[in-house]
């Protein structure tokens, strides 16, 4: 009796929670299944969710058709500009915030709390000015402009700082009889121990970069400079009622950053449910 | 450090400087005091823009956190496939903007889309969503919460999982029903998460940007206009940089005030450890 009871529940929960996964994936479903629609079937009612004639027309017309910004050349852009400012950003916050942690200088805790306060300052704010620099310097329309703003990254620099601060002080002191310099101390002790929150930090930043959207669109005008969503949204005005070319691309443009969560995922995980907690 | 005074500090020095001016980029700024703010403070479209982002806000902050809230209660507790439901739950977050707002203008289809094909099931009959004035807006805030949730789950997962199971027994042990045991040990004793998370909600919430600019267009007839949007097209079509940077510097000011205040009131509410 108790046991069957019991049972129920979990039958119970599974059918809960399914549900709400259910509305949760449906529009991906529905995406997956108009993109593999041929045109005349897209707008069909009732609803087909499996289509009667699967075909791969729109993503070989993703890669054909004429739009301003090439689909392939967007995607391959997204990807160097997306290694490029993970790299960029976890190698100038990583030292940064070893800097912060670890060295006396003057006026050290001063400079921590005026970069902490610039988080509150919103990319608004900032991103007229950027764009004002990088345009003195030429730099519109190539992708280090648009990586270099990402350079200094409060946000990262601090959950960095904060997780180097946590690692015992015997290991920089042994580092230190051993006769290490900073930067061996750097590449060897917080390096490796601060792995988990770098690789969580890369997830998060690469994930950014690749689903940007508002930075591309006031760098680049070049169409063969152009990321992933600039394209998407290019797509959307120019060929915004052929939805199965659209969901095509969406999924398109989706996949490499599912990838990488999968990969990352288990870092990913703790990464975010402690930087939340903490800052 | 380069990078701070290159990329942070001098552009916010340098954007409250522009907001003084007025500046079309071709022609040398010109500096006109405190008129941007005057004329900005003065017109409709910013207090049709204000009413457009509190809607947003009264809509989805209090959607997000209840979403948020039951999809991390139902993942904290073991069970076979919790990896899978985690990445489920989590499929939108990884999306992108871009890429989660034409699925959304797909869904929200006047007539073709699930939602309204969904309704018209049970006999009603579905607005035109994102091309009427009055269901644009909740229509974004459909497709924010939906992005958002996965993320918020997780932080909250965090909290919850910290939560001493003692508490659960003892209150058991007294009769406490699963409801009564949800409000008075599982809220309070998360309620520094919410804390946490209605006020990044509402940060973002401040500076809205792609799913307008995507689905709607900042459309129809303005019903969708937010801060950043104008911000955006200010500077970067209409080049009207002094405009912008001072709509820019007053976003800025409305969240610190919006922040301060949810500080303040914090104490009401928030428990922690105790």
């Amino acid at each position: 009796m108790v046991r069957s009871a019991r049972a129920f529940k979990t039958a119970l929960f599974y059918v809960v929670i399914s549900l709400i996964a259910l509305v949760m994936i449906l529009p991906f479903l529905w995406m997956i299944s108009t993109s593999l629609k041929e045109a005349e079937a897209v707008m069909v009612l009732p609803i087909r969710w499996i289509p009667e004639k699967i075909s791969l027309k729109a993503y070989r017309d993703l890669f054909t058709i004429s739009t301003i910004i090439p689909f392939h050349r967007a995607t391959l852009n997204s990807l160097i500009v997306s290694l490029l400012t993970t790299f960029v950003t976890l190698t100038s916050s990583s030292m940064a915030a070893f800097a912060l942690a670890k060295f006396d200088f003057r006026r050290r805790d001063q400079i921590l709390m005026l970069f902490v306060a610039t988080m509150m300052v919103p990319q608004a704010v900032t991103m007229i000015p950027n764009y004002l620099v990088l345009r003195t310097l030429r730099l519109p329309n190539t992708f280090i402009g648009l990586v270099l703003p990402m350079i200094y990254n409060a946000w990262a620099l601090f959950l960095l700082r904060q997780n180097i601060m946590a690692i015992p002080e015997p290991y920089f002191e042994a580092a230190i009889v051993d006769g290490a310099g900073p930067f061996t101390i750097y590449r060897h002790v917080v390096l490796p121990l601060a792995k988990p929150i770098i690789a969580s930090l890369a997830v998060i930043t690469f994930m950014g970069t690749w689903n940007d959207y508002l930075w591309p669109l006031i760098m680049i005008s070049d169409p063969n400079k152009a990321t992933l969503t600039l394209a998407l949204g290019n797509l959307n005005s120019r060929w915004g009622q052929h939805w199965e070319l659209l969901m095509a691309g969406d999924l398109v443009s989706m996949l490499p950053v599912v990838l990488v969560y999968i990969l990352g995922q288990k870092y990913f995980e703790s990464g975010i449910s402690v930087g939340g907690l903490k800052s | 450090m380069l990078g701070f005074v290159l990329f942070s500090f001098t552009p916010i020095v340098r954007s409250l400087y522009l907001s003084f001016t007025s500046w079309d980029i071709l022609q040398p700024a010109k500096w006109v005091g405190i008129e941007n703010y005057r004329v900005l403070l003065g017109s409709e479209e910013l207090w049709r823009v204000m009413r457009n982002t509190a809607e947003y806000i009264v809509l989805y902050v209090p959607l997000l956190l209840a979403a948020s809230l039951a999809i991390a209660s139902l993942l904290n507790r073991d069970f076979r496939g919790v990896g899978v439901y985690k990445v489920l739950f989590f499929l939108p977050v990884l999306s992108s903007w871009v890429a989660g707002s034409l699925i959304w203008r797909w869904i929200l289809n006047h007539k073709y889309g699930i939602v309204n094909v969904f309704l018209g099931y049970i006999g009603i009959k579905g607005p035109a969503w994102l091309d009427n004035k009055y269901w644009a807006m909740p229509g974004v805030v459909m497709a924010s919460v939906w992005k958002d949730a996965g993320f918020s789950a997780l932080i909250f997962l965090g909290a919850l999982r910290g939560i001493n199971h003692e508490y659960y027994e003892a209150a058991a042990m007294d009769g406490a029903r699963p409801w009564d045991q949800f409000r008075h040990i599982t809220l309070p004793l998360v309620s520094p998460t919410t804390f946490f998370v209605a006020v990044t909600s509402l940060i973002n919430s401040f500076q809205v940007f792609t799913q307008v600019a995507v689905m709607t267009e900042a459309g129809p007839a303005g019903a969708t206009q937010v801060m950043v949007e104008r911000i955006y097209k200010y500077a970067f079509q209409f080049f009207k940089m002094g405009y912008a940077s001072a709509m820019s510097w007053l976003l800025f000011i409305i969240i610190l005030v919006f922040t301060l205040i949810q500080w303040r009131l914090q104490k009401r509410w928030v428990h922690y450890d105790g």
